[in-house]
């Protein structure tokens, strides 16, 4: 009995802190569609998403991509959050395609 | 100059209201002709919270629609001199009050009043966007909990855009953050978001907190601004708030715990 006490004591977190991680996120994604975002946004998004899908294996719903100003300069922040069980792939997978020259 | 500051935001019931009567009792006691306008059409409570509902005869609709003159519709306050209310009406055609109108009923205050305070309805729909058209300053009322930081930071992002000064490419409307509610015990034992928290959340300058204080609610039963009586919290709390308004330099209170007895007896912390 203790010892379950103890685990649900210990996993959790104080409620303040949750509350502020969510509004970070919350608050960055509405800016982000609110505020004008430059109109390139969505497609760096994809391609930037490409780019990691060839070395992680990635969920495209856990990428954010956010453009915030702060004190006059503008930062570009790229969320990813990688699955728990996230093994590199191992070796990247080149296709051999020959172009002519 | 008359100044226009809108009290707002986005989520109901945070203390908009309690807010915009002790802030206008406030400033007009310390010596500034002010008005106090109730936005809420339909579902007016200003003048209860600031005693004089059994003296409203026309509102800011019969004003709007010319059914009265803006001089029979303001309510002068009994205890401050230079108060007055523009009360809101009770009815309930949502699509009383247009732009043009409210721009006019502004215009003509500002002839009269250094100070007109505007209190907003809950939302950020067509009410709560009249009310903050023509404002100079914003109050974005706060309570630390994640749906009133959600929705002040969408009245931020409407106070930067449909606002006349947004419109016109004028100096944006200055907003300050007002946290209310705030229970410094539940902060310290990290159950309540921080003024940091929140200051680091919405990124405006920060005006002060008023702490949760049973003193509001009594204050409200009897009709009196909380901000008249400053042996409480909240009313010190407002009282502080209008004098920092006013650009006197005051420390912030009500961040820290009050030490109980026994925890200044034996000097823990
Ligand atoms: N600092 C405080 N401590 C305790 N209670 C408070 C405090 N501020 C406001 N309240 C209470 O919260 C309730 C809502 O307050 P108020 O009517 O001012 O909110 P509002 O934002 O104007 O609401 P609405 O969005 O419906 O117009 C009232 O019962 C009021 O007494
Ligand atoms: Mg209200």
């Amino acid at each position: 009995m203790m010892a379950l006490f103890d685990i649900f004591r210990r996993t959790r977190m104080k409620s303040a802190a949750i509350a502020k991680d969510r509004l970070q996120i919350i608050v960055a994604r509405e800016r982000s569609t609110t505020r004008q975002a430059p109109w390139y946004l969505p497609q760096l998004q994809q391609e930037l998403l490409q780019v990691i899908a060839k070395y992680e294996h990635i969920d495209v719903e856990t990428v954010t991509v956010n453009l915030d100003t702060t004190d006059g300069a503008e930062v570009l922040e790229l969320n990813i959050v990688l699955p728990e069980d996230s093994a590199p792939i191992r070796a990247p997978v080149i296709e051999m395609t020959s172009y002519p020259a | 100059m008359a100044k226009v500051v809108v009290i707002t935001s986005g989520k109901g019931g945070v203390g908009k209201t309690t807010t915009a009567a002790s802030f206008a009792t406030g400033i007009a006691s310390l010596g500034h002709k002010t008005v106090v306008i109730d936005f809420d059409v339909g579902l007016r409570n200003l003048d209860l919270v600031m005693g004089c509902e059994r003296r409203v005869v026309y509102d800011l609709v019969n004003v709007i629609k010319k059914e009265a003159k803006l001089h029979q519709a303001l309510i002068k306050d009994k205890r401050v001199d230079g108060l007055y209310v523009l009360p809101a009406s009770q009815t309930r055609d949502k699509d009383a009050l247009d732009l043009e109108g409210v721009g006019e009923v502004i215009e003509e205050l500002k002839k009269k009043f250094e100070f007109i305070i505007c209190d907003s309805p809950a939302g950020i729909e067509r009410g709560a966007q009249l009310a903050m058209y023509f404002a100079d300053e914003a109050l974005v009322v706060t309570n630390p909990e994640v749906s009133s930081v959600r929705d002040s930071d969408r009245v931020l992002g409407l106070l930067d855009a449909k606002t006349y000064r947004a419109e016109n490419n004028l100096e944006p409307i200055k907003c300050h953050l007002l946290l209310t509610r705030y229970n410094v015990k539940q902060v310290k034992k990290g159950e309540m978001l921080s003024v940091d928290d929140v200051l680091e959340l919405l990124g405006i300058p920060f005006l002060g907190v008023i702490p949760e204080s049973k003193y509001v609610l009594s204050a409200s039963n009897a009709g009196t601004p909380v901000v008249l009586d400053d042996a409480n919290e909240a009313g010190q709390g407002y009282l502080d708030v209008v004098s920092r308004f006013l650009g006197e330099d005051r420390p912030h209170r009500f961040l820290e715990e009050k030490k109980g007895f026994f925890k200044r007896l034996f000097g823990a912390n």
